[in-house]
C-alpha cells in the first residue's frame, strides 16, 4: 500500500522506535503533524520555541544514550534550531533534526518563510540531506539515524519540501544502511595498543585525562577499572564529569581553565599522559605552546582522527572507540604485567596529595551573603549526588561542575562546547521526560534562564517537576569576572537592571516560586523543593555579587600558570 | 608548502560546497580547485591545490576525510605525479604581434584554437608553472583574457586513486 511522504515519516520513527520528539508546527509540516495527530506511538512534545525544541531533544540524548529527535518548521523554525543544533554539534551529541521546506518548486523563489536550511545548518550538522523525492524519505531517515548515532556522533538534518510530505510511496524501512564513503573504525589497532601499554607501565607519572568520548562511547564502567587496577590519578573534562567517580580518591576534579590546581599541575607535570576521549580543546589546555613544552609522552584515544594531533603532537595515537579500545587493553592488563614502579607511583601521589593540600575550590563558609558555591554543595547533599544536573553558560555553570560530584555519567548535562546559554532549561525538559521520576535540577543564572524562560510553560503543560537553581548575583557573572580580571573593572553591560520578579514569574507559570536570600535558608528551601516531587520549582537564590570561579587559567596561559584564591 | 590533494566523493548535489565550505571555515587556502565526474558517474574526482605547513596539510586531509561523501583522499605530493593545467589566452594578434604571438604559442606548444583579424585564443597545457611561465613571457600589454581550469593531478605507474 502507498503512504503519504507524511505517513511515512511517522512509520520511520515508530521503525527507529523514537518515543519523544520535540517540536513546534509550522505551514511547511503540516502534513507531517497531522499524521501524528492520527497515531500515538510517537509523542510529540511542543515546545515555545524550536531553540527549546532542540535542546530538550539534546538533554533527553544526553540523559540517555538515545537519538533525540526534534522537528520544525522551514524558515525562521529551521533558523531558530540553528543554535540548538550548533551546541549538538559541538558535544557530539546524536540527534535527527527534521526540518520543513517550502515546496520544491518554490525553492529559490524567495518564497515565504524559505531559508536555505540545508546550507545555514552545513557547517553544524554532522551531514544534512534536502529529499527531493518521496521514495527518498525512508533511506534518507535511516541514513539520518545511522549517522547520527555511530562513529563520532552529531546531529544530523533531513530537510523535506512540503510537497513531498504529500506525495504517495510504498513504504519499506531498510533494514540496514551500507554507505561506501563512511565507515567508522571501531577497535584500535593492536600494534598501538602495545605500544600504548608499555608506556602505560613504565609511566613514573602517570594521568588519565578524559572528556565526553568516554561519556559518549559508555565507557565509564571500563575507564574507572583502568584507573583502580593502575592505581593512576584521573581527572574530567566539562564534558567528562561522571565518566570517573567524582567521589573516588583518585579523582583529581575537573582540569582546565576553572580545573583543580591539583589536576591541572598534574596534567603538566606528569611523564605520560593518557588522553582519551578528549580533545585538548582552548578551555582545557591553555596555551597549547606553553603545555606541550614538556617531556611527557602522550598517547591519545579518539574515534576522530582529526582530534588527534589538531592542537597537540601526540606520541601514541589510537583511532578507535574508546569503549573497545580501553576493553582491548584490559584484557592484556588482566592477563597479567610487571607492575608499574610502586616507588615513582607512591613519590607521584604524594606529590599529588600536596597539591590537593592547597585546597583550591575553598570559599568564605562563614558569609552572611550566600556563597553559590555553598548553594550547588547543598545540592549535592539534598540530592543524594543522584540528580541529573543540567546548566547554563558562565559562572554558575563552573561552580556546578567544581561542586556537585557526579559519580556517574550521564549526569551532568551542559553545553560544553559552544557555551550555549539558555541550554539549561529546555535540556532539562529532555532529561525530565526521559528520566520520570529522576530528580532533575537546573543549575542556571538569572542571564541564562531569560534566554529561554518561555519553556517554563512548556513545562507546565508536560508536568515537568524539575527543580531551577536560579544562582541570582544580578550580573553576567562570568563576563563580570573577566572585566574585573582584564578589563580594569569596568562592567560594561554586564549588570541587569530590571529583573523580573521570578516568583511572580514561576506563579504565573503556574509552578511554585521561592526567593531565598540567608545562607541559612538554603538548606530548608532545597529540602522544601525536593520535596515537592510533582511541582517545578523556581529557585531564586540571592547570591554574593562579587564571587568569581576560582582557579582561574588566563587565556593565553599555561595550566600551571592559575589565579588561585 | 604547496600541495595537491586528490579525492574522490559521491557525485551529489551539495557535496562541493561541503569540501569549499570546510575550507572556508576552517581557514584553509585554496589555490585552485578543479572537480568533474569520473568514468563512473556515481563519483566526482577533486583536485585541490592548497599550501600549508605539514600540521595543516595533515588536518586538511583528516577533515576531508571526515565529510560524510567523501570516499578517498590522497596528497599527490607523498609520491610520484604529474600534474596538469589547461588555459586558454586571448592575445592581441593584429600585424605587430601577429607573429611573434604565434612564435610563443609554438615555443610553449600552445594550440591556436581561434582566430580574428585582431586575436588569438591559445589553448595550453602543462604544469601551473609552464602556463605563469608563458604568461610571463609574452608582452603583458597583449593579453587580452585568460581562463584556467586549474590543476588537475594523478600518481605516476602504479600510484592510483580508485575505490
Amino acid at each position: 500500500m502507498e503512504l503519504t511522504g507524511a505517513e511515512i515519516v511517522l512509520r520511520c520513527l515508530q521503525e527507529e522506535g523514537v518515543e519523544y520528539v520535540f517540536g513546534y508546527p509550522g505551514g511547511a509540516v503540516l502534513f507531517i503533524y497531522d499524521e501524528f495527530f492520527k497515531q500515538d506511538k510517537v509523542k510529540h512534545v511542543l515546545t515555545r520555541h524550536e531553540q527549546g525544541a532542540v535542546h530538550a531533544a539534546d538533554g533527553y540524548s544526553r540523559s540517555t544514550k538515545k537519538v533525540g529527535v526534534a522537528l520544525v518548521t522551514s524558515g525562521p523554525g529551521a533558523t531558530n534550531a540553528v543554535t540548538g543544533i550548533a551546541t549538538a554539534y559541538m558535544d557530539s551529541i546524536p540527534m535527527v533534526i527534521i526540518s520543513g521546506q517550502v515546496p520544491t518548486p518554490a525553492i529559490g523563489q524567495d518564497a515565504f518563510q524559505e531559508v536555505d536550511t540545508v546550507g545555514i545548518t552545513r557547517p553544524c550538522v554532522k551531514h544534512n540531506f534536502l529529499v527531493k523525492d518521496v521514495k527518498d524519505i525512508a533511506p534518507t531517515i535511516k541514513k539520518a539515524f545511522y549517522l547520527a548515532a555511530t562513529g563520532r556522533p552529531g546531529p544530523v538534518l533531513v530537510d523535506i519540501p512540503k510537497e513531498i510530505t504529500q506525495h504517495k510511496a510504498e513504504f519499506c524501512y531498510p533494514e540496514s544502511v551500507s554507505m561506501r564513503s563512511y565507515n567508522p573504525v571501531l577497535k584500535g589497532h593492536s600494534g598501538q595498543i602495545r605500544r600504548a601499554l608499555q608506556l602505560i607501565l613504565e609511566a613514573k607519572r602517570p594521568m588519565v585525562y578524559t572528556g565526553g568520548g568516554v561519556i559518549l562511547s559508555n565507557a565509564a564502567e571500563e575507564l574507572t577499572e583502568f584507573v583502580r587496577m593502575m592505581n593512576f590519578p584521573c581527572t574530567n573534562t566539562l564534558m567528562g564529569l561522571g565518566g570517573y567517580p567524582a567521589s573516588d580518591r583518585q579523582f583529581l576534579g575537573m582540569l582546565g581553565m576553572h580545573g583543580t590546581y591539583e589536576a591541572n599541575m598534574a596534567m603538566q607535570e606528569c611523564d605520560v599522559l593518557i588522553a582519551i576521549g578528549a580533545r585538548f580543546d582552548d578551555r582545557v589546555i591553555g596555551n597549547p605552546d606553553h603545555f606541550s613544552n614538556s617531556n611527557r609522552k602522550i598517547i591519545h584515544i579518539d574515534i576522530d582522527p582529526s582530534s588527534i594531533s589538531k592542537r597537540v603532537k601526540v606520541d601514541v595515537p589510537i583511532v578507535g572507540n574508546v569503549r573497545d579500545v580501553l576493553q582491548d587493553m584490559l584484557t592484556t592488563l588482566r592477563e597479567g604485567r610487571e607492575p608499574n614502579d610502586g616507588e615513582a607511583l607512591t613519590n607521584w601521589w604524594k606529590q599529588i596529595e600536596e597539591w590537593r593540600g592547597r585546597d583550591c575550590l575553598k570559599f568564605d563558609r562563614k558569609s552572611d551573603i550566600i556563597k553559590p558555591q555553598r548553594v550547588v554543595e547543598l545540592l549535592h547533599e539534598v540530592t543524594g549526588g543522584d540528580a541529573f544536573v543540567t546548566s547554563d553558560v558562565g559562572q554558575h555553570q563552573m561552580w556546578a561542575a567544581q561542586f556537585y560530584k557526579f559519580d556517574k555519567p550521564r549526569r551532568w548535562i551542559n553545553s560544553g562546547g559552544l557555551g550555549t546559554m539558555g541550554f539549561g532549561l529546555p535540556a532539562a525538559m529532555g532529561v525530565q521526560i526521559a528520566n520520570p521520576g529522576a530528580k532533575v535540577a537546573c543549575v542556571t543564572g538569572e542571564g541564562s534562564i531569560q534566554m529561554c524562560i518561555q519553556e517554563l510553560s512548556t513545562c507546565k503543560q508536560y508536568h515537568l517537576p524539575i527543580k531551577v537553581i536560579a544562582l541570582n548575583n544580578r550580573y553576567l557573572g562570568m563576563v563580570r569576572q573577566w572585566q574585573e580580571f582584564f578589563h580594569g573593572n569596568r562592567y560594561s553591560e554586564s549588570y541587569m537592571e530590571a529583573l523580573p520578579d521570578f516568583v511572580k514569574l514561576a506563579e504565573a507559570y503556574g509552578h511554585v516560586g521561592m526567593r531565598i536570600e540567608k545562607p541559612e535558608d538554603v538548606e530548608g528551601a532545597l529540602k522544601e523543593a525536593f520535596s515537592l516531587t510533582d511541582r517545578l520549582v523556581f529557585m531564586d537564590f540571592v547570591t554574593d555579587q562579587s564571587e568569581n570561579v576560582f582557579p582561574m587559567v588566563p587565556g593565553g596561559k599555561g595550566l600551571n600558570e592559575m589565579i588561585l584564591v | 608548502m604547496r600541495h595537491i590533494i586528490s579525492l574522490l566523493m559521491e557525485n551529489e548535489a551539495g557535496a562541493l560546497s561541503r569540501v569549499s565550505g570546510l575550507f572556508s571555515a576552517r581557514g584553509y587556502n585554496i589555490e585552485s580547485l578543479s572537480v568533474a565526474p569520473t568514468e563512473d558517474p556515481s563519483l566526482s574526482r577533486m583536485t585541490i591545490v592548497t599550501s600549508g605547513s605539514e600540521d595543516v596539510i595533515e588536518q586538511i586531509i583528516k577533515q576531508l576525510n571526515k565529510l560524510i561523501e567523501v570516499i578517498k583522499v590522497i596528497d599527490l605530493n607523498d609520491g610520484e605525479h604529474i600534474e596538469r593545467e589547461m588555459m586558454l589566452v586571448k592575445v592581441k594578434a593584429g600585424e605587430e604581434e601577429r607573429e611573434e604571438a604565434k612564435r610563443m604559442a609554438d615555443i610553449f606548444r600552445g594550440r591556436i584554437i581561434d582566430v580574428s583579424d585582431q586575436s588569438y585564443t591559445i589553448e595550453l597545457t602543462g604544469t601551473v608553472a609552464k602556463l605563469d611561465a608563458f604568461l610571463a613571457a609574452i608582452d603583458r600589454s597583449w593579453i587580452l583574457e585568460t581562463v584556467r581550469t586549474g590543476a588537475s593531478g594523478i600518481g605516476r605507474g602504479n600510484r592510483m586513486l580508485r575505490i
